[in-house]
């Protein structure tokens, strides 16, 4: 057991910080609450090119495919210096964490060429279409169809709670390509062009107000058969392939995420001298030690995955871990500022612009998006304990 | 960076288990807490042999010279078995400072003894108060020539029935006192956990001769600082032993019981309260395990580290307990279930070395 960044490691850590500290923009977050969703997107595309070109996107891909061949435990370094120097996220946030690395996972030699190096510079937004409207915690009941007609497949149905939908290029699209299959088996996963004749993305209003998200409907679409990723009829499989890697390393961003918040949360504490300090005090330690078990959880996972190529039992309740965790610190937040706390972007009284408004209301959705914690319980339970199912 | 244990540590681990295994079935744990003092001293001499007592101290006074990760190896597995007895008085508790503030010939008369299995001892620092807060000692050292004279008490003072000395905590000073000193008495003060017991230890005019002075001022509050530490983190790691146990018998029982024709581990209300139950483990051996490294090589960062894996396994050990005794429904809260056993040793164990309030008290200080 060993804690201290090895000297790769350290020499990672300090050419990745030398470099931000040269090139991330600065104050940028104030301005970016009051710019449009696009305007804002075009500003993290643009902040995402700047990385890439530094060569310091997907650190952990593959050189052939344009990352830096880093380890794991280096995308975490990565993760946590960028969030700790309060650099802005990358745009691509899907394609980078999750699809990018299915690609390499699954992908042809012509695949990999084709599409990871666009997905690093941002040039290419990628959405995920694995949720419809009656498949949601029981995904594997999706139905959207794609039928084989000799080299393309037709497409046909509807996703929802498609993030990025409204500004995405690519689409990772689950659906059924054996009618009579029920569940699991029978699904394929296909690589659809969202400029394709025949989707219609329509946004969707969430509770913050922004429309992060979509619904996407596929009227007859064609996609070419060569865009299967993986063999068909395993799209399952794919779709679950990466996300425990990828659980462990984006993990750590939202648990960093939080610590920064945290972080200024004790600074206006500090500055306010607040009545009732013995009692806030306890509770800001304990939004500490919840954020220290997080990134002390996630440390472990990724080391096991390095040793072991699976995470160890730790590594399954990561999500449960910093949704909920991200959650209780949201409420904390509020009652510190008291009526400060409820005052949104535009208002001259709010701290930060209405950051911590804004983050009470989006926490809501942690412990739905990516799997609810219900969900993520049975999971658990099922997988890791090796209880019976319960539905 | 690699955050799991080597394999020479892993080995530790496992023989650990084996050795308890084999050496104190639950039936045994159960004998052990009917005495008085939960001592057994042909136990506690295997213990010795095994290495245990002296893990963590030079060789040079018959110890082993390993770090606090193998420690917590270890106690995770005593944890598990629950092993009664004396070893955080101790071993966690004096050996630890013996080790930080003894001088060579004090290591060679105590710490060594400690390490051979020979000697048992225990730490006196609570008061009225009932604060591990170090400043709110104040019982004095009365100078008196060379010597010292205690007059006083101290309260929580564990396993002092079957310590052959007491380390006593009097303001600005660390003392050793043979238990046998003339004028000191010792009172049993039951606890709800079986497996520790705690005394008060009065003082009437106890006479400590000057070579049994530890340490004075700044070189005593420091290495009661750091013993604290390590006992905090090494008891953090004994916890997660039990919490782990705590689990296994409540997975266990959910998979075999049936109710509505169903075994109830297939009822969310029970599965996702076992999930959160396995959480609360995972957190606590991140947490306590991270302590344990950070005292060996992080010193900065080893203080804010150990409040953090006490406050965690304080709170959640308690609460696995709860969860275990639940799950099990009317033969979880019966005498004979050993749910209760480590839910009594998780209540002695949160407020030993601190409480989670105690800790997140101190983290929240650091942090301001």
């Amino acid at each position: 057991m060993d804690l201290t960044l090895t000297p790769t490691e350290t020499a990672f850590r300090d050419a990745l910080r030398a470099w931000i500290a040269a090139n991330a923009p600065r104050d940028w977050e104030a301005g970016q609450l009051r710019a449009s969703m696009q305007e804002h997107f075009a500003f993290l595309r643009r902040w995402q090119k700047t990385v890439y070109e530094a060569g310091w996107a997907g650190v952990s891909w593959p050189k052939a495919y344009g990352g830096r061949g880093a380890t794991l435990m280096e995308q975490a370094v990565w993760t946590e210096e960028m969030a700790r120097a309060g650099a802005p996220p990358l745009a691509n946030t899907l394609g980078l964490a999750i699809i990018g690395p299915t690609i390499i996972h699954f992908g042809t030699d012509a695949q990999k060429k084709r599409y990871l190096a666009n997905i690093l510079s941002g040039d290419e937004i990628w959405c995920q279409g694995f949720s419809e409207p009656n498949a949601g915690s029981d995904l594997a009941g999706l139905r959207t169809r794609s039928e084989l007609r000799g080299d393309r497949y037709i497409v046909n149905g509807q996703k929802i709670w498609t993030s990025y939908g409204w500004v995405a290029d690519w689409c990772a699209l689950l659906t059924r390509s054996d009618a009579r299959s029920q569940k699991h088996a029978g699904l394929t996963y296909i690589l659809v062009d969202m400029k394709s004749p025949g989707i219609e993305v329509r946004p969707l209003r969430q509770m913050t107000g922004e429309s992060e998200f979509t619904e996407v409907f596929f009227h007859d679409v064609e996609v070419p058969a060569a865009n299967v990723l993986g063999p068909q009829g395993e799209g399952w499989k794919v779709a679950l392939g990466t996300l425990a890697h990828e659980r462990a390393t984006l993990g750590v961003l939202f648990q960093v995420q939080t610590r920064r918040q945290l972080d200024r949360l004790i600074e206006i504490w500090k500055e306010r001298g607040e009545p009732g300090a013995d009692i806030s005090r306890q509770k800001i330690a304990q939004a500490y030690v919840e954020n220290e078990v997080l990134r002390l959880n996630h440390l472990r996972a990724i080391s096991s995955i390095m040793r072991k190529g699976a995470p160890g039992p730790e590594g399954s309740i990561l999500k449960i871990g910093w949704s909920e965790a991200n959650q209780r610190f949201q409420a904390l937040a509020q009652e510190i500022l008291g009526d400060y706390g409820q005052l949104a972007a535009g208002s001259d009284l709010a701290f930060d612009n209405g950051a911590f408004a804004y983050s009470y209301l989006r926490s809501r959705g942690n412990t739905i998006e990516a799997g609810t914690s219900e969900i993520q319980r049975n999971i658990v339970g099922q997988h890791v304990l090796g209880l019976p199912k319960s539905y | 960076m690699n955050f799991g244990l080597s394999e020479t540590q892993q080995h530790v681990k496992d023989a650990a288990h084996e050795f308890f295994s084999k050496e104190l079935p639950m039936a045994d744990v159960r004998k052990l807490i009917e005495r008085d003092t939960a001592f057994d001293a042909a136990l506690w001499k295997k213990v010795a042999e095994q290495g245990y007592t002296g893990m963590i101290f030079p060789e040079a006074y018959d110890g082993v010279g390993l770090g606090p990760v193998e420690m917590a190896a270890v106690l995770e597995e005593m944890g598990r078995a629950l092993v009664p007895g004396p070893f955080v008085s101790t071993v966690l508790l004096a050996g630890t400072l013996l080790d930080a503030a003894a001088s060579d010939e004090q290591k060679k008369t105590y710490l060594a003894p400690i390490c051979r299995g020979e000697m048992r001892a225990t730490l006196a620092l609570l008061e009225r108060s009932a604060s591990w807060d170090p400043s709110a000692v104040r019982m004095d050292a009365k100078a008196v020539g060379d010597c010292f004279e205690l007059t006083g008490e101290k309260l929580f003072v564990g396993d002092a029935a079957v310590a052959d000395f007491i380390i006593v905590a009097a303001r600005d000073v660390l003392l050793v006192v043979p238990s046998k000193s003339p004028g000191l008495t010792l009172t049993a003060t039951p606890g709800v956990d079986l497996t520790r017991r705690l005394y008060r230890v009065s003082f009437d005019r106890v006479k400590v001769s000057g070579g049994d002075l530890l340490a004075k001022g700044d070189r005593a509050s420091t290495a009661l600082a750091r013993a604290l530490d390590i006992a905090a983190a090494g008891l953090s790691a004994e916890m997660v032993g039990g919490m782990q146990q705590l689990l296994d018998l409540t997975v266990s029982y959910a998979k075999t019981r049936t109710q509505f024709g169903r075994t109830i581990g297939s009822f969310q209300a029970v599965q996702h309260r076992c999930v959160d139950l396995f959480a609360l483990v995972e957190g606590a051996r991140s947490a306590a395990y991270y302590a344990a490294w950070a005292l060996g090589h992080d010193a900065s960062a080893a203080p804010l580290a150990v409040s953090v894996a006490k406050a965690w396994a304080s709170d959640a050990y308690r609460e696995a307990g709860n969860s275990a005794i639940q799950v099990q429904g009317g033969m979880g809260f019966t005498w004979e279930n050993d749910a209760h056993l480590y839910y009594r040793r998780a209540k002695g164990s949160e407020l030993l070395c601190g409480d989670a309030t105690f800790h997140r008290d101190r983290i929240g200080k650091t942090l301001r």
